[in-house]
């Protein structure tokens, strides 16, 4: 066995890409810094490079994923890749980390999967995602300062200080109505345009970066040519809504929109199940509750 | 890269280095490229893309594993406070600082904690906390219910018993 694994970027159709998709990718380097290429079969294509099995066997690659630097590096480079072919045309983006041990193996993978690729890459045909984040800013520190008026109010100081919380507090939840606002609007001008939206989690962590809270993080599937048109709509939907600061970026390789189920009718499905299980478990509650002497 | 559309000829690469604080944002990260934010590319790498069970499996236990840790890093800090897992806030590996500090993260000693997390997590299930919780809660109700009824019954005995007395010795007196 070779001392080379197969690392897997995206896959592509192959009669799509002209060979010009084959140049491009001669210009960029994958995960280690490794040239990349085209894996075809069954007239789609992996775009792939070799790794070194000993960075990448099981074992090391359990322990290196735990590494922030060595995921970031690997984060980067996948998502290099994947967009030079993006930039040409329609990708379906893998997910990070997909190996196999040689390119037959991959030729193997394409095959067993070739009607899902085909149909998902139909759907995202002429489709680029954009990723929205509507940001909540807090007032500025400070500045409603209870004591500022206390003079100017003639009351007891404790009135003054009550009187200042209740205003600190309803700018709290000016902001939050803003917020609100800012988020439906946002939403319904971008739907103008979208075809799909997917919900990602809330950015707040050590990597979350930028002021304010975030308080949506959307991905929408937006066709091509719209995306100027978009980014003006969803930009210019928050306008004149203080303390928002609404982010876009894209246009993204539709990472999120790979999944099949990730339909709006499954989503209903799931809520739907999931309020199945609330109302059961609230029957059991009444039942027993009914049972007891 | 501005525009896919547009981008057969050779667009050339948004080199600049952009600060993640940068302002104008949408013009700023517009082409993606290497100026990306890393928890935007994170947050679809990794979570996002078609799943292939390739050759190397990643023992599924420490995908999900590594999934929570990178949630954590990119997720609501508020949110994984209410679920009761704010125990990154002692882990070495999560803080940029402390990582420095030290030689580097015990993994076995962190994946036996993270187990022990997914584990408490599975068994906050509903069914494994809401049906104890709803028992203990009726039994307690049915509890104070019944103790309740036996203090309003003596009190009503004892208010009879005190009428009682009162109307017995009222006649004696008349006597």
């Amino acid at each position: 066995m070779s001392a080379d694994m197969t690392y897997s970027y995206a896959v592509t159709r192959a009669d799509a890409t002209p060979d010009a998709l084959d140049e491009e990718l001669r210009r960029v380097r994958g995960v280690a810094g490794a040239p990349v290429r085209l894996v075809r079969a069954h007239g789609l294509a992996a775009v792939a490079s070799p790794v070194p099995a000993r960075d990448f066997d099981e074992s090391a690659l359990k322990d290196r994923l735990e590494d922030m630097e060595w995921l970031e590096s690997v984060a980067r480079a996948h998502h290099a890749v994947v967009e030079t072919v993006f930039a040409r045309t329609t990708v379906l983006p893998l997910r990070l980390a997909t190996l196999h041990l040689d390119d037959d193996r991959v030729r193997d993978m394409l095959a067993r999967r070739a009607e899902e690729f085909r149909t998902l890459l139909g759907r995202l045909d002429g489709q680029v995602e954009w990723g929205v984040k509507v940001y909540a800013l807090p007032p500025p520190a400070g500045s409603p300062v209870p004591a500022a008026t206390a003079g100017s109010a003639g009351g007891s100081p404790g009135r003054d200080y009550l009187r200042g919380r209740q205003r600190q507090r309803r700018s709290g939840e000016d902001a939050w109505r803003a917020a609100r606002d800012a988020v439906l609007r946002v939403d319904a001008e971008a739907r103008v345009l979208a075809v799909e939206r997917v919900q990602h989690r809330l950015q707040q962590g050590e990597l979350a970066t930028g002021p304010g809270y975030n308080v949506t993080n959307d991905a929408y599937l937006v066709p091509r040519g719209s995306g100027d048109d978009f980014r003006a709509r969803v930009e210019g939907a928050a306008e004149g809504l203080g303390g928002i600061r609404v982010e876009t970026t894209g246009p993204w390789a539709p990472y999120s929109f790979t999944a099949p189920e990730h339909t709006d009718d499954d989503i209903r499905e799931e809520t739907e199940r999931a309020r199945r299980q609330e109302t059961e478990s609230g029957t059991d509650a009444a039942d027993e509750e009914v049972g007891a002497p | 890269m501005t525009d896919p559309t547009s981008a057969r000829q050779p667009v050339p690469r948004p080199t600049q280095s952009v600060s993640p604080y940068g302002q104008g944002s949408s013009a700023s990260l517009y082409g993606q490229g290497s100026s990306a934010n890393l928890a935007d590319i994170l947050e679809r790498v990794l979570d996002k893309g078609i799943v292939i069970a390739g050759d190397i499996q990643i023992n599924l236990l420490d995908i999900e594993l590594l999934t929570i840790k990178l949630r954590l890093l990119v997720a609501s800090v508020d949110k994984a406070k209410e679920m009761g897992i704010d125990w990154w806030e002692h882990d070495p590996s999560l803080s940029s600082r402390a990582r420095e500090e030290t030689a580097g993260p015990s993994l076995a000693e962190e994946n036996r904690r993270l187990r022990a997390e997914v584990e408490s997590l599975r068994d906050r299930s509903p069914a494994a906390v809401e049906a104890p919780a709803d028992d203990r809660y009726a039994g307690r109700a049915e509890r104070d219910e019944r103790d309740e009824y036996e203090k309003r019954e003596s009190h009503v005995s004892r208010e009879r018993h005190e009428r009682d007395r009162e109307r017995r010795e009222r006649r004696e007196r008349r006597r």
